[in-house]
């Protein structure tokens, strides 16, 4: 019995050079291509709201632009106006990749996937507008990449959208409440002059 | 032969035995050190009294009429290693020694008080036992570790804990798993060792990088898990380990087998399975901090006197869900975090492990041979092979939500040759070659930019430590070491980034293609470095030593100090390395007072650690996306200086009580900035009361005190500027948590089954009063408490 395994060990061993060198070969082995690159299809670079008055009259643009994404250079944010006191403000959502070209329209998929997403506005203190909801998903909350905006008086302040997935629906309306992850996070400058 | 000259040597010297009046007994049991057999056929010799007695089947000795008095006893046994124990002998004493089984060096060694030769002879160096391993089988390496006073943990949860010696961690802190330099991407600070602790039988620690002949860029220490010295006997030994642990719900089993022949074959198999849902904090359940782990290794070979060889393989598998409040979104929700004291996420307890996930697999493969050539030395020659996959799934939406977020893929080859010179009684040296391959793939279907670039990386190491024994009270060491290290990587830049580095100004031929908003880029950079040790080790008497050791250690940086790029979703925090980061260099000065006595024992090392160059990551600033902002760390290099001081000691109050004390102090400071170095561990004491008594079925029950001070020497924390509070605020990122204080009770029991069965139990209540505490060396300390009460309750067979 023993004298078999022993045997079946002396085979075993009269590999074991085989295997360590064959090991040291792999080393040659590496190939040198180069990497792909890769190209993040999650990303969000644009967001552009297009504020249409009511009744007629320019349209008011916000965009937040930020091509290198998670790089370096912070997103670029821009106010086409100022908004008019009193007045109402269609407002309409697009969201864009632009690392790719032809860009890419995020905007639908947010919309095809209305019950997992949902935007928020918030309005600083010192601005005199309000925003409310323009659609909703399937079971009736709030989706929000159309919206309107109400100017009241003069005056100065920020205005916050943000967007977050997997978040708590229905909620209280509130970011902590809602939970999930946040997709887009910007505030614009807005005034409102008569 | 020895057992016969022992024999000869007492009969002759017992007829001259003194004539005073001498009543004092000792007696006791000889023990193999590692499953504590009894062994029979020992010889226990009375050093200065010339008494002498011998074991029979149940290990038994007796030794009558002996004088009071600190006494030198020598306990030999014809399959082991000669030890001597310097021991009290008053009353009727009662002692077990324990021997070890010793194969290749039957010839003439005595050690004093050592088992297994240490690594260092002039280094702080620790051990852990067997059995102290075994209370650890259902927790994890870094637990373990720090049982020894000046080892820490940089923690993501409790799940993956990543040892840290005297505030050095990661690249810092070499592993070596059975003479394998673990390759299982260390670099990350929430990458913890692949190691199953079930499969190790003994780990030795030593501090600094005075192991020369493992490496010399272990500035923070070296970590040697060693497995158990097989005996060229017919013998099986079988070992079962159940672990019931019920914070988590769960347990873990782990079973070897180990078969031995007197031909000198040895098989030995070990598995161990690990399942835990999720753990819990006093007051909520830490959704997403379950886990599971499989251990598999097998080891098989021949070991004779003059040559033999050891074939052995080991795989390792782990999913580790991550505390599912811990990925955040941008600075808003970190704030939200930090200030809100909850966690954002508390879900009822569940065994499934979800988003963010770490799915870690090791493979390791080693061959080695040695060749004894008697009256020179002995030749070793080893080549290893591991694979380590690396997945981290992330939390992601839509067709990607079950694709991971980093995939890499790390296979290295080693190869090294060593020759120990040891025929001479006084001096021993050994000298050695390395060389390795290492390939990084990170795979691109990911579908997110790659955090660690492809690479390749070739080393090539040289060195010669040696040892001088002029006397039985001196000894020397001296080591040096030369090791070239190059990285040729193939990484994607982003052009934005780039520029923003200084990189097209600094390093223009890097780059390979441009793509547009994206540059391909080829960095090649070699590395020398040299280290060296000298120390001196003084004996004072036989339980007392003190020791002198200066360490010099040279470290080329991690891939992820080069090349860190981007945002880590589940840390979110954009993580920027530095091509520019050069060489780290370690000058350590320790000393050692080292006393194991029969009554009372102490160990105190002071060291200081001068660290030129000194690469850390830490906290500058924000950057913003169209996601929000996002804390951004990144690397740099300064000097730095460590200060401190390990003290550990245990006194033995009556027969069956024992106190045991540690404390750990670190200093670490920024030279070049005139502040103290971030994530250095907060001074600690664990005191513990221990009753034992042999006589009810081994009984030791301990009751520990863990007390952890607040770091109060910190960096300043960073400012902000907050999207949602639109102003500027402090980010409390490096703000310690206070100080705790946590009890524990450890108890444990052996039963007798049978003949051949021996049942060992324990029973250890980790934060006995469910204190809730957040440690600062938690990665997690921002989203949640610390764990809750934890009860485990062991079982141990050997058969």
């Amino acid at each position: 019995m023993n004298t078999f395994k022993l045997q079946t060990f002396k085979k075993v061993k009269s590999f074991i050079p085989i295997v360590a060198l064959s090991g040291l070969f792999l080393v040659g082995c590496s190939d040198d291509d180069d990497p792909e690159p890769v190209n993040e299809e999650e990303v969000i670079t644009t967001m552009t709201i297009t504020l249409t008055p009511q009744g007629g009259g320019t349209a008011i643009i916000l965009e937040s632009r930020d091509l290198d994404g998670d790089g370096p250079n912070p997103p670029v944010v821009t106010v086409s106006g100022n908004l008019t006191t009193s007045t109402t403000y269609n407002a309409a959502i697009v969201l864009l990749n632009e690392t790719e070209t032809p860009a890419v329209n995020i905007t639908e998929e947010v919309e095809e996937e209305a019950e997992e997403h949902q935007f928020f506005f918030t309005v600083g203190g010192t601005l005199s507008a309000s925003a409310s909801y323009g659609n909703f998903d399937g079971n009736g909350d709030p989706l929000g990449t159309e919206f309107t905006l109400q100017a009241g008086d003069a005056s100065v302040g920020s205005f916050g959208v943000t967007l977050r997935h997997d978040l708590k629906k229905p909620n209280d309306g509130t970011l902590s409440d809602a939970g999930g992850e946040t997709d887009i996070a910007q505030t614009f400058e807005l005034t409102i002059t008569p | 032969m020895r057992y016969i000259l022992a024999l000869l040597l007492s009969a002759l010297l017992y007829s001259a035995a003194s004539a005073q009046q001498c009543n004092a007994t000792l007696s006791g049991k000889i023990l193999d050190f590692h499953d504590q057999t009894p062994l029979a056929g020992a010889t226990v010799l009375v050093i200065g009294q010339e008494q002498t007695a011998f074991t029979g089947f149940e290990g038994d000795y007796q030794i009558e009429n002996l004088c009071e008095g600190t006494y030198e006893v020598e306990v030999s046994h014809p399959q082991c290693r000669t030890v001597l124990y310097r021991i009290e002998i008053s009353g009727e004493t009662r002692i077990d020694f324990e021997m070890e089984h010793h194969l290749e060096e039957l010839e003439e060694v005595q050690v004093v008080g050592e088992l297994l030769p240490e690594n260092t002879s002039t280094a702080q160096e620790q051990r852990l036992s067997t059995a102290t391993l075994e209370g650890y089988s259902g927790g994890t390496l870094g637990d373990a570790l720090k049982e020894i006073s000046g080892v820490s943990s940089l923690n993501t949860g409790s799940n993956i804990v990543k040892p840290s010696i005297n505030g050095l961690t990661g690249s810092r802190v070499l592993i070596l798993n059975d003479g394998v330099r673990m390759q299982d991407m260390e670099w990350g600070d929430e990458h913890a060792p692949n190691i199953d602790i079930n499969s190790a039988d003994q780990v030795s620690l030593i501090k600094g990088a005075a192991a020369l002949k493992y490496a010399g860029d272990a500035i923070g220490g070296v970590v040697v898990i060693e497995r158990e010295r097989v005996a060229n006997q017919d013998t099986k030994k079988k070992k079962t380990l159940l672990d019931g642990i019920s914070n988590g719900r769960g347990g873990s089993v782990s079973t070897e087998l180990t078969k031995t022949f007197a031909s000198g074959w040895y098989l030995n198999g070990q598995a161990s399975f690990k399942r835990l849902g999720d753990r819990e904090a006093p007051d909520y359940i830490l959704s997403n901090t379950g886990m599971q782990q499989l251990g598999l290794s097998f080891h098989a070979g021949k070991r004779l006197l003059n040559q033999g060889w050891d074939l052995d393989y080991s795989f390792y598998q782990a999913e580790i869900a991550i505390l599912r409040a811990s990925h955040i979104g941008n600075i808003d929700d970190l704030i939200e975090s930090i200030n809100s004291g909850v966690p954002s996420v508390v879900e009822p307890f569940t065994y499934s492990l979800g988003v963010p996930r770490q799915e870690v697999t090791h493979h390791l493969g080693k061959l080695n041979y040695y060749m004894r050539m008697k009256g020179v030395g002995k030749w070793t020659i080893q080549y290893d092979f591991q694979f380590n996959q690396r997945f981290e799934f992330d939390v992601r939406v839509g067709a990607d939500r079950d694709k991971p977020a980093i995939d890499l893929q790390l296979t290295t080859h080693s190869f090294k040759t060593d020759f120990t010179w040891d025929a001479s009684r006084n001096l021993e040296v050994t000298a050695g070659l390395l060389g390795r391959f290492q390939d990084n793939f990170a795979n691109p279907d990911t579908g997110v930019r790659r955090l660690i670039p492809d690479y390749q990386r070739y080393e090539f190491g040289s060195f010669a430590v040696g040892e001088y024994r002029p006397d039985h009270n001196w000894l020397f060491e001296a080591g040096f070491r030369y090791d070239f290290s190059r990285i040729d990587a193939k990484k994607f830049y982003r052009a934005s980034r780039w520029e923003e580095r200084g990189y097209d100004v600094d390093f223009p031929e890097f780059v390979v293609e441009d793509l547009g908003t994206q540059l391909l880029t080829n960095p090649i950079f070699n590395y020398n470095n040299v280290s060296a040790t000298a120390g001196v080790r003084r004996a004072l008497d036989l339980q007392s030593d003190i020791r002198f050791n200066y360490a010099l250690g040279q470290r080329a940086p991690n891939p992820a100090e080069l090349f860190s790029d981007g945002l880590h979703h589940s840390a979110a925090r954009i993580e920027l390395g530095d091509l520019r980061v050069g060489n780290e260099t370690s000058h350590r000065i320790s000393l050692a007072y080292n006393r194991t006595g029969q009554r009372w024992g102490l160990n105190v090392e002071p060291y200081l650690n001068f660290i030129r160059d000194f690469i850390l990551l830490e906290p500058t600033g924000v950057e913003f996306t169209i996601r929000g902002a996002f804390p951004v760390w990144s690397y740099r290099q300064t000097e730095a200086r460590l200060l401190g001081v390990d003290v550990n000691g245990y006194y033995q109050w009556t027969a069956n009580w024992e106190t045991r004390h540690r404390f750990s102090i670190t200093k670490g400071t920024d030279l070049d900035q005139d502040q103290p170095l971030i994530n250095m561990p907060a001074p600690i004491t664990r005191n513990e009361l221990v009753f034992h008594k042999q006589e009810w079925k081994h009984l030791q029950i301990g009751l520990e005190s863990t007390y952890v001070f607040r770091q109060n020497e910190y960096p300043p924390n960073i400012f902000v500027f907050s999207p949602s509070e639109q102003q500027e605020v402090e980010l409390e990122i490096n703000t310690p948590p206070d100080a705790y204080h946590l009890l524990g009770i450890r108890a444990d029991m052996e039963f007798n089954i049978s003949g051949a069965v021996a049942l060992h139990t324990g029973l250890t209540i980790t934060n006995l009063l469910n204190t809730s505490y957040r440690d600062y060396l938690n990665r997690n300390r921002y989203f949640a408490d610390d764990l809750g009460r934890n009860i485990m309750v062991q079982l141990k067979f050997n058969y």
